[in-house]
Protein backbone atom coordinates (compact mmCIF):
# COMPACT_ATOMS: atom_id res chain seq x y z
CA UNK A 1 0.00 0.00 0.00
CA UNK A 2 3.06 2.13 0.26
CA UNK A 3 6.43 2.43 -1.52
CA UNK A 4 9.90 3.74 -0.10
CA UNK A 5 10.50 7.25 -1.97
CA UNK A 6 14.50 6.14 -2.37
CA UNK A 7 14.61 2.60 -3.01
CA UNK A 8 18.35 2.30 -2.03
CA UNK A 9 17.54 2.17 2.04
CA UNK A 10 18.79 -1.04 3.61
CA UNK A 11 16.66 -3.85 4.15
CA UNK A 12 16.73 -6.59 7.23
CA UNK A 13 14.94 -9.57 7.66
CA UNK A 14 11.89 -10.14 10.01
CA UNK A 15 9.60 -13.17 11.08
CA UNK A 16 6.45 -12.04 9.85
CA UNK A 17 3.90 -15.41 11.09
CA UNK A 18 6.58 -17.84 10.89
CA UNK A 19 8.48 -16.50 7.10
CA UNK A 20 10.82 -14.45 6.52
CA UNK A 21 10.77 -11.07 5.25
CA UNK A 22 12.63 -8.13 3.84
CA UNK A 23 11.81 -5.07 5.00
CA UNK A 24 13.42 -1.36 5.39
CA UNK A 25 15.91 -0.95 8.07
CA UNK A 26 14.46 1.53 10.67
CA UNK A 27 10.74 2.01 10.34
CA UNK A 28 8.38 0.95 12.60
CA UNK A 29 6.21 -2.50 12.43
CA UNK A 30 3.45 -0.84 11.09
CA UNK A 31 4.85 1.14 8.30
CA UNK A 32 6.60 -2.57 7.42
CA UNK A 33 3.62 -3.86 7.46
CA UNK A 34 1.92 -1.42 5.21
CA UNK A 35 4.77 -1.48 3.02
CA UNK A 36 4.26 -5.28 2.79
CA UNK A 37 0.68 -4.21 1.85
CA UNK A 38 -0.37 -6.32 4.64
CA UNK A 39 -3.73 -4.65 5.08
CA UNK A 40 -5.75 -5.62 7.08
CA UNK A 41 -2.88 -6.59 10.00
CA UNK A 42 -5.65 -7.82 12.69
CA UNK A 43 -9.58 -8.25 13.36
CA UNK A 44 -11.59 -6.15 15.69
CA UNK A 45 -11.79 -7.81 19.41
CA UNK A 46 -15.60 -7.43 19.49
CA UNK A 47 -17.64 -8.28 15.76
CA UNK A 48 -13.70 -9.32 14.21
CA UNK A 49 -13.85 -6.40 11.21
CA UNK A 50 -10.63 -6.49 9.70
CA UNK A 51 -8.29 -3.24 10.82
CA UNK A 52 -5.18 -1.79 9.47
CA UNK A 53 -3.00 1.23 10.94
CA UNK A 54 -4.67 4.29 11.60
CA UNK A 55 -2.96 7.21 13.25
CA UNK A 56 0.62 5.93 13.06
CA UNK A 57 1.56 7.59 15.84
CA UNK A 58 0.23 5.78 19.01
CA UNK A 59 -3.49 6.66 19.88
CA UNK A 60 -5.83 4.95 17.91
CA UNK A 61 -4.85 1.21 18.74
CA UNK A 62 -5.71 -0.27 15.38
CA UNK A 63 -2.09 -1.52 14.65
CA UNK A 64 -2.16 -4.09 17.51
CA UNK A 65 -0.05 -7.34 16.79
CA UNK A 66 1.93 -9.39 18.72
CA UNK A 67 6.04 -8.88 18.77
CA UNK A 68 8.40 -11.42 19.89
CA UNK A 69 5.66 -13.11 21.97
CA UNK A 70 3.98 -10.26 23.40
CA UNK A 71 0.87 -9.62 22.84
CA UNK A 72 -1.22 -5.94 21.55
CA UNK A 73 1.73 -3.89 21.03
CA UNK A 74 1.05 -0.88 19.27
CA UNK A 75 3.07 -1.87 15.61
CA UNK A 76 3.63 2.05 15.06
CA UNK A 77 5.25 2.61 18.34
CA UNK A 78 7.76 -0.20 17.83
CA UNK A 79 10.94 0.05 15.73
CA UNK A 80 11.61 -3.44 13.15
CA UNK A 81 14.57 -5.13 14.64
CA UNK A 82 16.57 -7.90 12.84
CA UNK A 83 15.14 -11.26 13.32
CA UNK A 84 12.21 -9.80 15.27
CA UNK A 85 8.74 -12.16 15.66
CA UNK A 86 5.82 -10.43 14.65
CA UNK A 87 2.39 -12.09 14.56
CA UNK A 88 -0.69 -10.29 12.93
CA UNK A 89 -3.81 -10.81 15.76
CA UNK A 90 -6.14 -11.53 12.48
CA UNK A 91 -9.22 -14.46 13.11
CA UNK A 92 -9.29 -17.16 11.03
CA UNK A 93 -12.35 -17.23 9.12
CA UNK A 94 -13.03 -13.64 10.02
CA UNK A 95 -14.57 -11.85 6.91
CA UNK A 96 -16.16 -14.92 5.27
CA UNK A 97 -19.58 -13.34 5.82
CA UNK A 98 -18.91 -9.65 5.49
CA UNK B 1 16.79 8.83 35.61
CA UNK B 2 16.91 10.36 39.12
CA UNK B 3 14.05 10.35 41.17
CA UNK B 4 13.10 13.41 41.43
CA UNK B 5 13.41 16.99 39.16
CA UNK B 6 12.72 20.43 39.46
CA UNK B 7 10.89 20.30 36.44
CA UNK B 8 9.74 17.62 33.79
CA UNK B 9 8.57 18.12 30.44
CA UNK B 10 6.28 15.82 28.64
CA UNK B 11 6.61 15.84 25.27
CA UNK B 12 9.68 17.01 23.38
CA UNK B 13 7.91 18.86 20.18
CA UNK B 14 8.20 22.36 19.77
CA UNK B 15 6.78 23.40 23.15
CA UNK B 16 8.18 20.81 24.90
CA UNK B 17 11.84 21.63 23.65
CA UNK B 18 11.77 25.41 24.23
CA UNK B 19 9.97 24.84 28.06
CA UNK B 20 12.96 22.90 28.77
CA UNK B 21 16.00 24.71 26.49
CA UNK B 22 14.80 28.36 28.07
CA UNK B 23 14.69 26.58 32.18
CA UNK B 24 17.90 25.26 32.10
CA UNK B 25 19.00 28.11 30.55
CA UNK B 26 18.18 29.68 33.85
CA UNK B 27 19.68 26.92 36.03
CA UNK B 28 16.60 24.48 36.20
CA UNK B 29 17.49 20.96 36.31
CA UNK B 30 15.08 19.14 33.78
CA UNK B 31 13.95 16.04 32.15
CA UNK B 32 11.83 15.52 29.48
CA UNK B 33 10.13 12.38 28.73
CA UNK B 34 9.12 11.57 24.93
CA UNK B 35 7.15 9.03 23.19
CA UNK B 36 9.20 9.02 19.92
CA UNK B 37 12.67 7.65 19.20
CA UNK B 38 13.80 10.93 18.46
CA UNK B 39 12.58 15.02 19.43
CA UNK B 40 10.85 17.54 17.25
CA UNK B 41 7.09 16.33 17.99
CA UNK B 42 5.10 15.21 15.18
CA UNK B 43 5.34 18.41 13.36
CA UNK B 44 9.30 18.19 13.23
CA UNK B 45 9.08 14.05 12.94
CA UNK B 46 13.08 12.76 12.32
CA UNK B 47 13.74 16.39 11.09
CA UNK B 48 17.00 15.42 12.40
CA UNK B 49 17.30 11.99 11.20
CA UNK B 50 15.61 12.00 8.12
CA UNK B 51 14.95 8.39 5.85
CA UNK B 52 14.07 11.09 2.72
CA UNK B 53 17.24 11.56 0.13
CA UNK B 54 15.80 15.50 -0.42
CA UNK B 55 13.90 16.93 3.11
CA UNK B 56 12.95 20.60 0.92
CA UNK B 57 10.31 17.85 -0.27
CA UNK B 58 8.43 18.29 3.06
CA UNK B 59 8.86 22.20 2.39
CA UNK B 60 10.63 24.89 4.18
CA UNK B 61 8.62 24.76 7.34
CA UNK B 62 9.24 21.29 8.33
CA UNK B 63 13.34 22.28 7.36
CA UNK B 64 12.99 25.26 9.60
CA UNK B 65 12.61 22.28 12.50
CA UNK B 66 15.72 20.77 12.45
CA UNK B 67 17.95 23.92 13.91
CA UNK B 68 14.89 23.77 16.96
CA UNK B 69 15.81 19.62 17.53
CA UNK B 70 19.78 20.09 16.94
CA UNK B 71 19.86 22.78 19.38
CA UNK B 72 17.37 20.97 22.25
CA UNK B 73 19.42 17.83 21.98
CA UNK B 74 23.07 20.28 22.56
CA UNK B 75 20.88 21.60 25.68
CA UNK B 76 21.74 20.86 29.25
CA UNK B 77 18.84 19.08 29.38
CA UNK B 78 18.28 15.19 30.47
CA UNK B 79 16.23 13.57 27.73
CA UNK B 80 14.43 10.47 27.90
CA UNK B 81 12.80 9.10 24.21
CA UNK B 82 10.63 6.13 23.96
CA UNK B 83 9.27 6.90 27.32
CA UNK B 84 5.23 6.77 27.80
CA UNK B 85 3.31 8.98 30.82
CA UNK B 86 0.85 6.33 31.99
CA UNK B 87 0.23 8.31 35.01
CA UNK B 88 -0.19 11.92 36.22
CA UNK B 89 -1.29 13.06 39.88
CA UNK B 90 -2.17 16.50 41.10
CA UNK B 91 0.95 16.21 43.78
CA UNK B 92 3.28 16.16 41.01
CA UNK B 93 3.65 12.19 40.84
CA UNK B 94 4.76 10.78 37.01
CA UNK B 95 4.80 7.12 36.04
CA UNK B 96 6.94 6.36 33.16
CA UNK B 97 7.67 3.25 30.92
CA UNK B 98 11.09 3.93 29.40
CA UNK B 99 12.03 0.71 27.19
CA UNK B 100 9.39 -1.31 28.82
CA UNK B 101 10.58 -0.71 32.26
CA UNK B 102 8.37 1.25 34.87
CA UNK B 103 9.44 4.59 36.75
CA UNK B 104 8.24 6.66 39.09
CA UNK B 105 9.59 10.56 39.38
CA UNK B 106 8.31 13.84 40.36
CA UNK B 107 8.92 17.44 39.97
CA UNK B 108 8.18 20.64 41.20
CA UNK B 109 6.60 21.89 38.10
CA UNK B 110 5.69 19.93 35.54
CA UNK B 111 4.78 20.90 32.13
CA UNK B 112 2.60 19.35 29.47
CA UNK B 113 3.35 19.65 26.15
CA UNK B 114 2.21 16.40 24.70
CA UNK B 115 0.42 18.49 21.37
CA UNK B 116 -2.89 17.89 19.59
CA UNK B 117 -4.39 14.74 17.77
CA UNK B 118 -6.59 14.90 14.38
CA UNK B 119 -9.78 15.65 15.49
CA UNK B 120 -11.97 12.23 14.98
CA UNK B 121 -13.85 12.27 11.47
CA UNK B 122 -16.33 9.38 11.74
CA UNK B 123 -18.56 8.27 9.25
CA UNK B 124 -19.28 4.73 8.14
CA UNK B 125 -16.92 2.74 7.27
CA UNK B 126 -14.19 4.77 8.42
CA UNK B 127 -12.96 2.03 10.37
CA UNK B 128 -11.84 0.25 7.13
CA UNK B 129 -8.56 -1.45 6.34
CA UNK B 130 -7.17 1.82 4.02
CA UNK B 131 -8.93 4.72 5.74
CA UNK B 132 -5.99 6.18 7.91
CA UNK B 133 -5.60 9.86 9.00
CA UNK B 134 -3.50 12.63 6.72
CA UNK B 135 -1.09 12.71 9.58
CA UNK B 136 -0.92 8.90 9.25
CA UNK B 137 -0.11 9.62 6.01
CA UNK B 138 2.72 12.63 6.74
CA UNK B 139 4.08 10.86 9.28
CA UNK B 140 4.97 7.65 6.89
CA UNK B 141 6.73 9.78 4.67
CA UNK B 142 8.73 11.64 7.58
CA UNK B 143 9.66 8.44 9.25
CA UNK B 144 9.87 5.74 6.96
CA UNK B 145 10.04 7.77 3.60
CA UNK B 146 7.09 5.99 2.25
CA UNK B 147 4.27 7.25 0.00
CA UNK B 148 1.49 5.52 -1.43
CA UNK B 149 1.97 3.00 -4.26
CA UNK B 150 -1.66 4.31 -5.89
CA UNK B 151 -3.44 7.36 -5.87
CA UNK B 152 -5.24 7.82 -2.30
CA UNK B 153 -8.22 10.26 -1.79
CA UNK B 154 -7.58 12.83 0.49
CA UNK B 155 -10.65 14.12 2.20
CA UNK B 156 -11.70 16.63 4.78
CA UNK B 157 -11.09 20.07 5.71
CA UNK B 158 -7.77 22.11 7.03
CA UNK B 159 -4.83 23.46 6.35
CA UNK B 160 -2.88 19.76 6.77
CA UNK B 161 -5.01 18.15 4.38
CA UNK B 162 -3.81 20.84 1.39
CA UNK B 163 0.04 20.85 2.57
CA UNK B 164 -0.22 16.74 2.47
CA UNK B 165 -1.71 16.93 -1.30
CA UNK B 166 1.09 19.23 -2.02
CA UNK B 167 3.81 17.28 -0.14
CA UNK B 168 2.85 14.21 -2.20
CA UNK B 169 2.80 15.83 -5.64
CA UNK B 170 6.36 16.76 -4.97
CA UNK B 171 6.93 13.70 -4.12
CA UNK B 172 5.62 12.40 -7.54
CA UNK B 173 2.26 10.68 -5.61
CA UNK B 174 -0.58 10.91 -7.51
CA UNK B 175 -4.44 12.45 -6.00
CA UNK B 176 -7.28 10.60 -7.05
CA UNK B 177 -9.17 13.40 -5.37
CA UNK B 178 -9.51 16.19 -2.72
CA UNK B 179 -13.00 15.85 -1.38
CA UNK B 180 -13.16 18.77 0.30
CA UNK B 181 -15.54 18.80 2.72
CA UNK B 182 -15.18 22.69 3.67
CA UNK B 183 -18.37 24.96 3.83
CA UNK B 184 -17.95 27.75 1.41
CA UNK B 185 -20.36 29.79 3.94
CA UNK B 186 -17.41 29.41 6.27
CA UNK B 187 -15.36 31.75 4.15
CA UNK B 188 -17.93 34.74 4.83
CA UNK B 189 -17.29 34.64 8.16
CA UNK B 190 -13.66 33.76 7.89
CA UNK B 191 -13.32 37.67 5.79
CA UNK B 192 -14.05 39.24 8.70
CA UNK B 193 -10.71 37.93 10.20
CA UNK B 194 -8.58 38.81 6.93
CA UNK B 195 -7.87 42.08 8.20
CA UNK B 196 -6.06 40.16 11.46
CA UNK B 197 -4.98 37.66 9.09
CA UNK B 198 -2.84 40.09 7.38
CA UNK B 199 -0.03 40.56 9.82
CA UNK B 200 0.46 37.10 9.65
CA UNK B 201 0.79 37.02 6.21
CA UNK B 202 3.56 34.65 5.38
CA UNK B 203 0.86 32.08 6.42
CA UNK B 204 -1.80 33.30 3.94
CA UNK B 205 1.02 33.20 0.97
CA UNK B 206 1.69 29.64 2.22
CA UNK B 207 -1.56 28.65 1.48
CA UNK B 208 -2.06 30.21 -1.56
CA UNK B 209 1.04 28.56 -2.88
CA UNK B 210 -0.19 25.51 -1.57
CA UNK B 211 -3.57 26.16 -3.11
CA UNK B 212 -2.42 27.01 -6.94
CA UNK B 213 0.41 23.59 -7.23
CA UNK B 214 -2.78 21.86 -6.31
CA UNK B 215 -4.64 23.50 -8.74
CA UNK B 216 -1.92 23.36 -11.38
CA UNK B 217 -1.18 19.86 -11.16
CA UNK B 218 -5.56 19.67 -11.80
CA UNK B 219 -6.09 17.26 -8.87
CA UNK B 220 -9.95 16.73 -9.05
CA UNK B 221 -11.01 18.83 -6.17
CA UNK B 222 -14.51 18.04 -5.14
CA UNK B 223 -15.76 21.09 -2.47
CA UNK B 224 -18.64 21.18 -0.38
CA UNK B 225 -18.56 16.96 -0.23
CA UNK B 226 -20.94 15.34 2.65
CA UNK B 227 -22.59 12.12 3.12
CA UNK B 228 -19.22 10.21 2.81
CA UNK B 229 -19.39 6.41 3.59
CA UNK B 230 -16.34 3.97 2.86
CA UNK B 231 -16.98 1.09 0.95
CA UNK B 232 -14.77 -2.68 0.98
CA UNK B 233 -14.98 -5.97 2.79
CA UNK B 234 -11.51 -7.02 4.09
CA UNK B 235 -10.33 -3.45 2.61
CA UNK B 236 -11.38 -0.27 1.50
CA UNK B 237 -12.78 -0.60 -2.09
CA UNK B 238 -14.22 2.22 -2.65
CA UNK B 239 -15.42 6.22 -0.97
CA UNK B 240 -19.07 7.79 -1.32
CA UNK B 241 -20.06 10.72 -1.18
CA UNK B 242 -22.81 13.58 -1.79
CA UNK B 243 -20.96 16.87 -3.64
CA UNK B 244 -23.39 19.59 -4.06
CA UNK B 245 -26.37 16.92 -3.80
CA UNK B 246 -25.28 14.85 -6.43
CA UNK B 247 -23.77 11.24 -5.67
CA UNK B 248 -20.35 10.16 -6.37
CA UNK B 249 -18.49 7.08 -6.23
CA UNK B 250 -14.48 6.93 -6.38
CA UNK B 251 -12.59 4.11 -6.29
CA UNK B 252 -9.42 3.78 -3.87
CA UNK B 253 -7.36 1.41 -1.79
CA UNK B 254 -6.18 4.22 0.32
CA UNK B 255 -8.47 6.90 1.86
CA UNK B 256 -6.20 9.46 4.13
CA UNK B 257 -8.81 11.92 6.46
CA UNK B 258 -8.46 15.44 8.27
CA UNK B 259 -10.63 17.72 9.74
CA UNK B 260 -8.39 20.06 11.76
CA UNK B 261 -6.15 19.12 14.92
CA UNK B 262 -7.57 19.11 18.36
CA UNK B 263 -5.01 19.14 21.64
CA UNK B 264 -4.58 15.64 23.68
CA UNK B 265 -6.06 16.74 26.76
CA UNK B 266 -5.98 13.08 28.80
CA UNK B 267 -3.01 14.03 30.09
CA UNK B 268 -3.86 17.02 32.14
CA UNK B 269 -7.31 16.13 32.52
CA UNK B 270 -6.32 12.60 34.68
CA UNK B 271 -4.01 15.36 36.77
CA UNK B 272 -7.13 17.26 37.61
CA UNK B 273 -6.70 20.51 35.11
CA UNK B 274 -9.27 22.42 34.34
CA UNK B 275 -10.77 22.34 30.59
CA UNK B 276 -13.11 24.35 28.38
CA UNK B 277 -15.17 24.29 25.62
CA UNK B 278 -13.79 26.38 22.65
CA UNK B 279 -16.64 26.87 20.55
CA UNK B 280 -14.76 28.36 17.47
CA UNK B 281 -11.88 25.34 17.46
CA UNK B 282 -14.87 22.76 18.28
CA UNK B 283 -12.53 21.00 20.99
CA UNK B 284 -11.61 21.14 24.93
CA UNK B 285 -8.55 23.51 25.99
CA UNK B 286 -7.23 23.32 29.22
CA UNK B 287 -7.71 26.66 31.13
CA UNK B 288 -4.48 28.21 31.55
CA UNK B 289 -2.96 31.77 31.91
CA UNK B 290 -0.97 33.89 29.81
CA UNK B 291 2.20 31.81 31.07
CA UNK B 292 0.94 28.51 30.60
CA UNK B 293 0.17 27.47 34.20
CA UNK B 294 -2.85 25.67 34.37
CA UNK B 295 -5.62 25.43 37.15
CA UNK B 296 -3.04 23.48 39.11
CA UNK B 297 -0.30 24.99 40.92
CA UNK B 298 2.46 22.51 39.80
CA UNK B 299 1.07 22.04 36.14
CA UNK B 300 1.60 24.01 33.20
CA UNK B 301 -0.08 22.98 29.69
CA UNK B 302 2.27 24.99 26.37
CA UNK B 303 1.50 24.66 22.77
CA UNK B 304 -1.08 23.14 21.40
CA UNK B 305 -1.34 20.61 24.10
CA UNK B 306 -3.16 23.88 25.42
CA UNK B 307 -5.02 24.96 22.44
CA UNK B 308 -4.50 24.88 18.26
CA UNK B 309 -1.92 28.10 17.25
CA UNK B 310 0.87 25.72 15.01
CA UNK B 311 4.30 24.60 15.78
CA UNK B 312 6.02 28.50 15.75
CA UNK B 313 3.48 29.49 18.20
CA UNK B 314 4.16 26.35 20.67
CA UNK B 315 7.74 27.06 20.42
CA UNK B 316 7.11 30.62 21.47
CA UNK B 317 4.55 29.38 24.24
CA UNK B 318 7.25 26.90 25.32
CA UNK B 319 9.68 29.86 25.97
CA UNK B 320 7.02 31.85 28.17
CA UNK B 321 6.12 28.52 30.38
CA UNK B 322 10.26 28.19 30.90
CA UNK B 323 10.48 31.76 31.95
CA UNK B 324 7.83 31.72 34.00
CA UNK B 325 8.80 28.75 35.83
CA UNK B 326 12.42 29.78 36.37
CA UNK B 327 10.93 32.64 38.04
CA UNK B 328 8.66 30.23 40.21
CA UNK B 329 11.65 28.33 41.08
CA UNK B 330 13.88 31.36 42.35
CA UNK B 331 16.52 31.87 39.07
CA UNK B 332 15.10 34.75 37.65
CA UNK B 333 14.03 38.11 39.15
CA UNK B 334 10.40 39.53 37.74
CA UNK B 335 11.72 42.46 35.95
CA UNK B 336 14.05 40.08 33.98
CA UNK B 337 11.54 37.41 32.84
CA UNK B 338 9.22 40.53 31.97
CA UNK B 339 11.78 41.83 29.66
CA UNK B 340 13.20 38.66 28.10
CA UNK B 341 9.24 37.56 27.92
CA UNK B 342 7.99 40.89 25.92
CA UNK B 343 9.57 39.88 22.43
CA UNK B 344 8.41 36.57 22.88
CA UNK B 345 5.07 37.47 23.53
CA UNK B 346 4.95 39.86 20.58
CA UNK B 347 6.13 37.19 18.25
CA UNK B 348 3.82 34.49 19.87
CA UNK B 349 0.80 37.36 19.24
CA UNK B 350 1.51 37.66 15.60
CA UNK B 351 1.76 34.01 14.74
CA UNK B 352 -1.29 33.70 16.25
CA UNK B 353 -3.02 36.57 14.24
CA UNK B 354 -3.62 34.15 11.34
CA UNK B 355 -5.74 31.74 13.91
CA UNK B 356 -9.67 33.32 13.55
CA UNK B 357 -8.70 33.45 9.90
CA UNK B 358 -7.88 29.78 9.37
CA UNK B 359 -10.62 28.62 12.61
CA UNK B 360 -13.11 30.13 10.73
CA UNK B 361 -12.57 29.09 7.17
CA UNK B 362 -12.48 25.85 8.28
CA UNK B 363 -14.88 25.35 10.66
CA UNK B 364 -15.83 21.81 10.88
CA UNK B 365 -19.51 21.46 9.26
CA UNK B 366 -22.24 20.24 11.37
CA UNK B 367 -22.78 17.26 8.99
CA UNK B 368 -19.60 16.10 9.90
CA UNK B 369 -19.60 16.17 13.57
CA UNK B 370 -22.75 14.26 13.99
CA UNK B 371 -22.82 11.34 11.54
CA UNK B 372 -25.56 9.14 10.94
CA UNK B 373 -26.78 6.60 12.85
CA UNK B 374 -25.04 3.46 11.52
CA UNK B 375 -21.50 5.14 11.92
CA UNK B 376 -19.25 3.63 14.22
CA UNK B 377 -18.59 6.28 16.93
CA UNK B 378 -16.47 3.97 19.62
CA UNK B 379 -13.43 2.38 17.48
CA UNK B 380 -12.36 0.26 20.13
CA UNK B 381 -15.59 -1.14 21.57
CA UNK B 382 -17.38 -1.07 18.34
CA UNK B 383 -20.57 1.48 19.82
CA UNK B 384 -22.60 3.37 17.11
CA UNK B 385 -23.82 6.70 17.03
CA UNK B 386 -27.20 5.39 16.85
CA UNK B 387 -26.56 3.52 20.49
CA UNK B 388 -25.32 6.93 21.58
CA UNK B 389 -28.21 8.74 20.16
CA UNK B 390 -31.01 6.93 21.48
CA UNK B 391 -29.04 6.87 24.85
CA UNK B 392 -29.40 10.70 24.77
CA UNK B 393 -32.53 10.85 23.61
CA UNK B 394 -33.79 8.35 26.56
CA UNK B 395 -32.29 11.38 28.74
CA UNK B 396 -29.20 9.84 29.64
CA UNK B 397 -27.26 12.27 31.82
CA UNK B 398 -24.34 12.42 29.46
CA UNK B 399 -21.16 11.11 28.32
CA UNK B 400 -19.49 9.34 31.50
CA UNK B 401 -23.62 7.38 31.90
CA UNK B 402 -23.08 6.77 27.95
CA UNK B 403 -20.26 5.04 28.81
CA UNK B 404 -21.40 2.77 31.56
CA UNK B 405 -24.21 2.24 29.46
CA UNK B 406 -22.40 1.11 26.05
CA UNK B 407 -18.28 0.89 26.94
CA UNK B 408 -17.92 3.97 24.13
CA UNK B 409 -14.81 4.90 25.62
CA UNK B 410 -13.76 2.38 27.61
CA UNK B 411 -11.82 0.47 24.80
CA UNK B 412 -7.35 0.81 24.52
CA UNK B 413 -8.05 4.24 22.71
CA UNK B 414 -9.49 5.63 26.14
CA UNK B 415 -11.61 7.67 24.32
CA UNK B 416 -9.38 9.82 21.88
CA UNK B 417 -11.41 8.81 18.85
CA UNK B 418 -14.90 8.69 20.41
CA UNK B 419 -15.13 11.27 23.12
CA UNK B 420 -15.09 14.45 20.90
CA UNK B 421 -18.60 12.30 18.71
CA UNK B 422 -20.03 11.65 21.96
CA UNK B 423 -20.09 14.89 23.61
CA UNK B 424 -21.24 16.27 19.73
CA UNK B 425 -24.39 13.50 19.81
CA UNK B 426 -25.95 14.42 23.36
CA UNK B 427 -25.26 18.72 22.41
CA UNK B 428 -27.44 17.65 19.56
CA UNK B 429 -29.86 15.58 21.34
CA UNK B 430 -30.08 17.94 24.30
CA UNK B 431 -29.50 21.40 22.64
CA UNK B 432 -26.90 22.28 25.28
CA UNK B 433 -23.06 23.35 24.20
CA UNK B 434 -20.17 20.28 25.15
CA UNK B 435 -19.21 22.79 28.21
CA UNK B 436 -22.42 22.31 29.87
CA UNK B 437 -23.09 18.42 28.85
CA UNK B 438 -19.10 17.81 29.82
CA UNK B 439 -16.31 15.35 28.40
CA UNK B 440 -15.15 11.82 29.37
CA UNK B 441 -13.43 11.35 33.04
CA UNK B 442 -9.72 10.99 31.85
CA UNK B 443 -7.97 8.52 34.14
CA UNK B 444 -4.69 6.40 34.62
CA UNK B 445 -3.28 4.21 32.66
CA UNK B 446 -2.69 6.93 29.98
CA UNK B 447 -0.97 4.35 27.93
CA UNK B 448 -0.87 0.86 28.39
CA UNK B 449 1.39 -0.50 31.42
CA UNK B 450 1.58 -4.52 32.50
CA UNK B 451 0.79 -5.31 36.13
CA UNK B 452 4.12 -7.31 35.09
CA UNK B 453 6.20 -3.67 34.61
CA UNK B 454 4.32 -2.29 37.73
CA UNK B 455 5.12 -4.81 40.23
CA UNK B 456 8.61 -4.69 38.74
CA UNK B 457 9.03 -0.95 39.65
CA UNK B 458 11.49 0.61 42.04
Amino acid sequence: MFRLLDTAVAQIVIELDGVEVSVPAGVSVAAALLYLDQVPLRHSVVNAAPRAPFCMMGICFECLVEVDGVANQRACQVQVQAGMCVRLQLSPGAGASD
Amino acid sequence: MKAAYQLVVIGAGPAGMAVAQTAARHGIEVAVIDEQADAGGQIYRNVDASPLADIDLLGRDYVFGRQLVQEFKHAAVEYFANAAVWYLDANGEIGIIVDGVHRRISAQRIVIACGAQERPMPFPGWDKAGVMTAGAGQILMKSAGMVPGEAPILAGSGPLLLLLAWQYLRAGVKIRALVDTTQSASRWTAMRHFPKAIAASDYLFKGLQLVTAIRRARVPWLREASNLRAEGDERLRALNFDCRGKPQRIETSLLLLHQGVIPSVQIAAAAGCEASWNDVQQCWQPVVDHWGQSSADNIFVAGDAAGIGGARAAWLGGQLAGLQIAHQLGELEQAQRDRLALPVRNARARHLAIRPFLDSWYRVADSCLVPRDETLACRCEEVSVGEIRALAAMGCSGPNQAKAFTRCGMGPCQGRFCGATMEQIFASETALNPQQIGRFNSRPPLKPVTLGQLACSD
